[in-house]
């Protein structure tokens, strides 16, 4: 079993309160279905959509996020196990995320083993 | 992380938005109603984006209504010197030492509850003909937007958000919610409001949407609304508690009026094992505690008309005499063409097809029916009883042209089909 990376970008989820719910219980069910299947390694976490960017040498490099479009950035992660990339990505397009417009990068996490 | 909280309220987003607007529109201010459903939006996406990796909180509710408070508390730090908020705590929300514990007041249960019920007095404002009082009641307390608003009414997106938008600038005009303790036309409104409930509960019994889940959908709605109206000490009168009855009664025989085909059938031939046992029950208890004092109200009689029906095994085991009896009270107090067609079914139960048809040519105001489809049908079902199918065939065509929906249409092309059969068996017979 490998590991990977799931990062959720972009969709956006505001609508009625009813479409709200059920997009909510939808993930609330992907979540515990990835967790059936023995696929959950950490559930991760929502992030923010505020934050700083830090980078070049100097301190005055920082500015505030967001740093992608609105469209791609990383509404939160989750940490899988799965048999290979292949699975991975399959796995992934159980996902509630596309019925809102967004999606799921998955990346291997690298292995220390050669 | 178990989502049990949710799952006994299928709804609870849209109710809870009902109960935070009208709290986050009481400290904001009526004017600022936008702000509140934004506040209330940011909510949602927040529960949304947290519930999604965390599970459901053991309470749900207290959660959402937390979240917004802490919001309600940023934007008033942030607003205050760009907005006025709401005028009767002007100062209780710019000094710091005050703003905080005066929003955790108005947070608290017995104030959001009074809040509730402002909301939807403020939604029948005078000033607004009563479809849009309904829309606003779908739209503010009852958390619907305006696509699914106009789906329910089998109406255009543009035609519901025009209807809403100038409901809510009549609504942001009015200086604050309406005040329900101590206000001197609290009675007016408060039959307004009770008109309000029983129209959205009609539109989810006889409505223009075929669809079952959208039409129990509005009758949940009206009831929810009726029993928010009886927790509170002043608004639960007995007309109160006698629409709540009614609405009990008729959504009691729901399951037995649509089959699970989509079929409609009439209290004749309804399956009456299929009805709401405990819905009537509860509609029975309402009923008897509605008769106090020296009111009678529509409510009452047409509760008590339902509560006739429900306790009836079979449609010739109804006391009709009695049904006649109060269609007649009815009458007196809400004339209109449509009861006085229900109480000449009614005597055609009593008396005879016959008597029923004289009952019907009588009717004052009769073409006030001309678009009524059930006007024709019972036309029909009267001279089909009387044997005389082929004339019950014209009447059940016009019908058929008046038919709102297609559920409808197929409960008339069912009838046109018996007198077809009726009429063939008249003629082998000869």
């Amino acid at each position: 079993m490998s590991e990977f990376l799931y990062l959720y970008r972009g969709g956006d989820s505001s609508g009625s309160p009813e479409e709200m719910q059920q997009t909510m219980q939808k993930w609330v069910a992907w979540m515990k279905q990835l967790g059936d299947q023995g696929h959950l390694k950490a559930i991760g976490n929502p992030l923010e959509p505020t934050g700083k960017v830090v980078k070049g040498k100097q301190k005055s490099a920082v500015t505030d996020g967001p740093y992608a479009e609105a469209k791609d950035l990383v509404g939160g992660y989750t940490l899988v196990e799965a048999k290979d990339i292949e699975e991975a990505a399959e796995v992934a397009w159980g996902c509630p995320i596309f019925d809102t417009g967004g999606f799921v990068e998955v990346r291997p996490i690298l292995n220390m083993s050669m | 992380m178990e989502p049990v909280a949710v799952e006994r309220d299928d709804h609870l987003f849209r109710h809870e938005a009902g109960r935070m607007v009208a709290a986050l529109t009481r400290i904001f201010g009526v004017h600022n109603l936008a702000l509140a459903e934004d506040v209330v939006q940011d909510a949602f996406c927040r529960a949304l984006e947290v519930w999604k990796f965390r599970g459901v909180p053991e309470n749900p509710a207290a959660w959402l209504m937390a979240t917004a408070k802490h919001r309600a508390i940023d934007v008033l730090r942030r607003e205050r010197t760009a907005r006025t908020f709401a005028p009767e705590l002007g100062r209780l929300l710019e000094s710091e030492w005050t703003l905080v514990p005066v929003v955790h007041e108005l947070f608290g249960a017995c104030a959001i509850q009074d809040d509730e019920l402002r909301m939807m007095f403020s939604c029948c404002h005078p000033r607004l003909p009563e479809p849009a009082q309904i829309a606003l009641i779908l739209h503010i307390p009852c958390g619907f937007s305006v696509r699914e608003i106009a789906s329910a009414f089998l109406s255009s997106n543009a035609a519901i958000e025009k209807r809403i938008n100038r409901a809510k600038k009549v609504l942001a005009g009015s200086k604050k919610l309406f005040e329900v303790n101590g206000a001197s036309d609290f009675s007016a409104r408060l039959s307004a409001v009770h008109r309000a409930l029983y129209l959205l509960f009609n539109e989810g019994y006889h409505g223009a949407s075929t669809e079952s889940a959208v039409r129990a959908e509005l009758c949940g709605e009206a009831l929810r609304l009726a029993g928010v109206l009886r927790r509170h000490p002043l608004a639960s009168t007995p007309a109160t508690l006698a629409l709540g009855a009614l609405m009990c009664l008729h959504a009691g025989r729901l399951p037995g009026r649509v089959d699970a085909s989509g079929e409609l059938h009439s209290l004749f031939e309804q399956d009456r094992s299929r009805w709401d046992a405990n819905l009537i029950a509860e509609g029975q208890r309402l009923l008897d505690l509605s008769a106090v004092g020296c009111e009678l109200t529509e409510y009452h009689v047409e509760a008590a008309i339902a509560s006739v029906h429900s306790r009836a095994l079979c449609a010739e085991d109804t006391d009709w005499e009695r049904i006649v009896s109060l269609y007649d009270t009815l009458l007196v107090i809400r004339p209109s063409p449509v009861v006085a067609l229900n109480r000449a079914i009614a005597i055609a139960q009593h008396q005879g097809a016959e008597r029923g048809l004289e009952e019907i040519h009588s009717i004052a105001g009769l073409k006030r029916l001309a678009d009524y489809p059930f006007y024709p049908a019972t036309l029909g079902e009267l001279e089909l009883r009387s044997g005389r199918p082929a004339i019950a065939c014209v009447h059940f065509h016009m019908a058929r042209t008046l038919a709102r929906n297609p559920m409808e249409r197929r409960f008339v092309e069912r009838r046109i089909a018996a007198c077809q059969s009726s009429d063939s068996l008249a003629r082998s017979a000869v």
